[in-house]
């Protein structure tokens, strides 16, 4: 049978990105090494066509191809998020790309099809389907991680997380399965009573493994020690990736499990309260030990995990979900802005190779390259969370959303690791705009392309430090149109 | 006052300013300083406007602003001076002019930046002083720290990026305790907005249980006792006083530490007078070991800024004194030496300033006999050290007088003790003032010192100017500051059920409908 034509239109986003995926593989052997530039114009206006797209499934509201995919407010705030951070990647990749000698059309197509997978995440009602979408996303990131083919760190990224990752994907699996076992559905929405006799127990465990999985793709503590070698190790546009996009798509798929299965919020509560702390600590503390500018922000990035999972408990710990799956959601946006801004800078400023990445190479930057210092200044200072920028709005609802679910020592917890955050986004800043500048080589150029992601991000940090409403009342309808407990 | 919009325009002017700075070019840099002082001095100037407009006998707020800003939660645009903010914005507005001419000469290296990080300084304290609204009032405590930040951390000393840290660390620490405290405050009230939080207390509408009465007025009070600083917070100040430039120090001196006790009596006292009442005792006694322990460390300094920095830690602690000694006299005497610390703290900031780009060093035995080649500098140091050991006729005894004359009302013994902080800063002051003035001159090197130029003279005599005028037309002053201040104890009332729970103490009181 085939699917209605709701269906196909709910669906119009990933069909357009794999479209084009395959469109770019099929053409690269078509050009000449001259007219590779055609291959970034193609992905960028597939991810581009991807995001408008999107206006189909935020009109048509429902679940499709019988009940696998569920398509609300949530689904679509999360699709829109994760098809911005590609377009921003595959933009902010093609300089890069050429500097390093590696523009390949698969490349971008690896791109269009992580995001399909991040796009069915976010949207899958039911475990396998979600499962697909989780490997879809890894495998391609997997590869994405190893592009810098000749770079053995590059290759050490990519095997770290290609086993890693397995693991993980592997403990969901098997947590679907016990899942399955207990309540004989793989629907999420139907997941209230267990159905065989023992099944809450079986129940739990399957849900303490699928959330052991997710935690493996956010970098939750104890299981982030993959992130800062990988994050180290991928070409830094895709570090920018990693850590925006398909991070986002697996909280989504804890936020729905979690808003959907009630044995889920209450028996999560405390894994996530625990590893939230623990997440921010070990995030915090290992980033103020480094040295390599890369590293210290995938530290950073772990810490920031550490920051939503509060939100997350305070969603787990409250009869009303939204205040923290809206702060969860506001917090996505934010992060994946900031953070696709610093990454896509260092990325540029790093130089062939990505040579320059130590902390001591950005000295005297804001001498030599005063807007590119402003810029990452302005980054740094977003993720440290100083009002004005977005990342302070989105670490006061983080607090509000805490602080409403009554997690006082939980919100405290928070106050104190953005302290210590402090302390290693400062010294960036210090260096770059407090030390004389040592260094011989010329300054970079920012091509245009790049200096165009780095508007946006900068110019969305502003926004979303500044007039919240429009983007809060999205995430918060969002957040609302998840099915409920 | 309503429908004007001279506070938005006084809180923004400098910002937009900066963008005219932004278009000149960097090393341009004559026409880069005219153009912030000009601005500057513009600022101050629609500033006087607000003495004007003023009703000096409400306590209500003026100038008021309210708009929508963020829907979700209900955050306001709301803007207003009342008796407490009005001579601090004053205050502001006339010591950014006075910091940018006090650096005129001393700066050449990245000017545009420096006068940049100046003006949006004052944006950001003004913002403080005039935000009636909790989030507001955050966001601006909060950005005003990066200038400050990089003020410190490039143009400043040695030991600039050491101090530059230590300053946005200690600050942020207690800052982001206070985030959380408002935001726990709007949990239990609905509202982020001051006055309306002020009216469901004081009403009654909103009844908060005494523990965490007492929480929250501790988070809040530890981030207005750091940047105050109270004893034992205050080691960040000597630091990040006397590695900043002359203008950071100004600013530092006369207007950021004010942030501090503007936020215990705008905030602490009136939303949470039971837990202030019970702090109190310890709030007074680390006040009094702040005003002599400063004092004696003051004292002891070979290095004349950082003597001044210390004299910080000794007047603030007056400051906070007559704060928590809940007298009217007492507290508008603390506000009253507020200014008073302002203007001539800052006057002494210049003046070391003024003897560093000529020596190019703060160390006391470097200097001596300084009158000789400085007849000028040094009349006005006198002058100003005489304004800042609380000599009659001049505006520092008017604070500490009505400071002491409130808190011996109440709390004899807090008084004698704080009396001695009096005689102390005497002693400390003309003590330096002697090794640094008097005598023979004892370095070659000093002889040859030029005296104030115009530029500096200018300076010198309008803040000289402005301490005589505090000290012989206070009258001018408080009639404008008394109502509030006197409102600050209305605000501290609570209904009955408030008093029925402060006999109970440990046991919580029968819940009436409502509580939160």
């Amino acid at each position: 049978m085939f699917p209605p034509r709701e269906d196909i239109l709910r669906l119009m986003p990933e069909i357009i990105l794999s479209l084009s995926g395959i469109l770019l593989m099929l053409i690269e052997p078509l050009l000449t090494r001259a007219r590779r530039n055609v291959l970034v114009s193609l992905a960028a206006l597939g991810s581009g066509l991807a995001l408008v797209s999107t206006i189909y499934p935020a009109m048509l509201p429902g679940t499709a191809f019988s009940g696998l995919l569920r398509i609300d407010g949530f689904s679509v705030f999360v699709h829109v998020v994760v098809e911005a951070v590609a377009f921003l990647v595959i933009i902010g990749s093609a300089d890069y790309l050429d500097r390093e000698h590696i523009q390949h059309g698969e490349y971008y197509a690896l791109i269009l099809f992580a995001t399909v997978g991040m796009c069915v995440m976010s949207s899958a009602a039911e475990l396998m389907t979600a499962f697909v979408g989780l490997e879809t996303s890894s495998i391609s990131t997997y590869i994405l991680a190893s592009y810098r083919r000749d770079v053995p760190r590059s290759n050490e990224s990519a095997l770290k997380y290609f086993l890693l990752g397995s693991f993980a994907t592997a403990f969901f699996l098997y947590g679907i399965a016990l899942v399955y076992g207990a309540t004989g559905t793989t629907q999420l929405a139907r997941m209230t009573f267990p159905t065989t006799a023992g099944g809450e127990r079986l129940l739990n465990l399957g849900l303490g493994l699928m959330l052991v999985g997710l935690a493996f793709k956010v970098a939750a503590a104890p299981f982030q020690l993959w992130t800062p070698d990988v994050y180290e190790g991928a070409p830094a546009p895709i570090t920018a990736l990693m850590a925006s996009g398909p991070k986002a798509a697996a909280f989504a798929l804890l936020l729905r499990i979690l808003a959907t299965v009630a044995a889920a919020g209450t028996f999560w509560f405390w894994a996530l309260w625990i590893s939230a702390a623990l997440t921010m600590f070990v995030g915090n503390l290992a980033a103020i030990a480094q040295h390599n500018v890369k590293r210290m922000l995938a530290y950073s990035s772990i810490s920031h995990a550490g920051y939503i999972l509060v939100a997350l408990a305070a969603a787990a710990a409250s009869d009303q979900v939204e205040l923290g799956v809206a702060a969860v959601l506001y917090y996505l946006a934010v992060y994946a802005l900031m953070k696709l801004g610093a990454f896509i800078l260092v990325s540029q400023l790093s130089g062939e190779s990505e040579r320059h990445m130590d902390i001591d190479d950005f000295r005297g930057l804001a001498m030599r390259q005063p807007v590119a210092a402003a810029c990452f200044a302005l980054f740094l200072l977003s993720l440290l969370g100083l009002p004005v920028t977005a990342g302070f709005l989105g670490k006061f609802y983080i607090f509000h959303a805490a602080l409403a679910s009554r997690l006082i020592w939980l919100a405290v917890l928070l106050a104190i690791n953005t302290i210590i955050a402090a302390f290693y986004y400062l010294r960036v800043i210090v260096v770059m705009y407090m030390r004389e500048p040592n260094q011989t080589w010329p300054p970079v150029p920012m091509p245009w392309a790049v200096t165009f992601v780095l508007s946006i991000a900068a110019a969305g940090t502003f926004y979303l430090g500044l007039f919240p409403g429009r983007v809060m009342a999205l995430a918060t309808q969002a957040a609302l149109s998840l099915p409920g407990r | 006052m309503r429908g004007s919009y001279l506070l938005t325009v006084l809180t923004f002017l400098p910002l937009a300013g900066t963008l005219a700075l932004f278009m000149l070019r960097p090393d341009d840099r004559e026409w880069i300083r005219r153009i912030a002082l000009a601005i500057s001095l513009f600022e101050f100037a629609l500033s006087l406007l607000l003495l004007r407009g003023f009703v000096p006998n409400s306590a209500d707020y003026q100038f008021v602003e309210l708009h929508n800003w963020i829907p979700s939660p209900p955050i306001h645009y709301h803007l207003g001076v009342d008796g407490i903010s009005l001579f601090l914005v004053l205050l502001t507005t006339f010591l950014t002019p006075i910091a940018m001419l006090a650096s005129w000469k001393s700066i050449e290296q990245r000017v545009r930046g420096f006068f940049i990080s100046l003006l949006v300084l004052e944006s950001g304290v003004i913002g403080v002083f005039v935000s009636l609204d909790l989030f507001e009032f955050f966001l601006f405590w909060e950005v005003m720290l990066i200038p400050m930040y990089f003020l410190i951390g490039i143009w400043g000393h040695e030991r600039r990026i050491y101090a530059a840290v230590k300053f946005i660390l200690y600050t942020m620490l207690g800052s982001i305790l206070m985030l959380v405290a408002m935001i726990w405050l709007y949990e239990l009230s609905g509202s982020f907005d001051l006055p309306q939080i002020q009216n469901m207390l004081v009403s009654g509408q909103v009844i908060l249980s005494l523990r965490t009465e007492l929480l929250l007025f501790a988070a809040f009070f530890l981030a207005f006792a750091i940047k105050v600083p109270l004893f034992p917070l205050h080691t960040w100040l000597p630091d990040a006083h006397t590695e900043a430039p002359t203008a950071g120090s100004v600013m530092l001196a006369g207007v950021l530490l004010k942030m501090g006790t503007y936020g215990m009596l705008r905030f602490c006292l009136p939303l949470f007078p039971e837990a202030a009442h019970r702090f109190a005792p310890y709030v007074a006694v680390l006040a009094i070991i702040g005003i002599i322990y400063g004092a004696l460390v003051a004292m002891v300094q070979t290095d004349l800024k950082r003597l001044v920095a210390y004299s910080s830690v000794s007047h603030l602690g007056f400051v906070v004194l007559g704060l928590f000694a809940f007298d009217p006299t007492a507290v508008q005497g603390a506000l009253y030496q507020m200014l008073n610390h302002g203007v001539s703290t800052g006057a002494l900031f210049v003046l070391v300033g003024m003897l560093y780009d000529r020596r190019h060093t703060h160390l006391i035995h470097e200097f001596g006999g300084l009158a000789t080649p400085l007849p000028v500098i040094a009349a006005f140091f006198l002058f100003v050290s005489l304004s800042s050991a609380g000599l009659p006729m001049l505006n520092g005894f008017i604070g500490e007088f009505l400071i002491l004359a409130g808190t011996f009302l109440h709390h004899v013994n807090w008084a004698s003790y704080a009396a001695i902080g009096i005689i102390l800063s005497a002693v400390y002051l003309l003590w330096a003032y002697q090794r640094v003035f008097f005598g023979e001159v004892t370095q070659d090197k000093n002889r040859t010192l030029r005296d104030a130029d115009r530029r500096e003279r200018v300076v010198l005599v309008a803040m000289a100017a402005l301490i005589l005028w505090m000290g012989i037309g206070s009258v001018s002053f408080t009639r404008r500051t008394e109502a509030s201040t006197r409102n600050v104890f209305m605000l501290m009332q609570r209904p009955q059920v408030y008093n029925a729970r402060a006999a109970l103490r440990s046991t919580p009181p029968p819940a009436p409908s409502g509580i939160r």
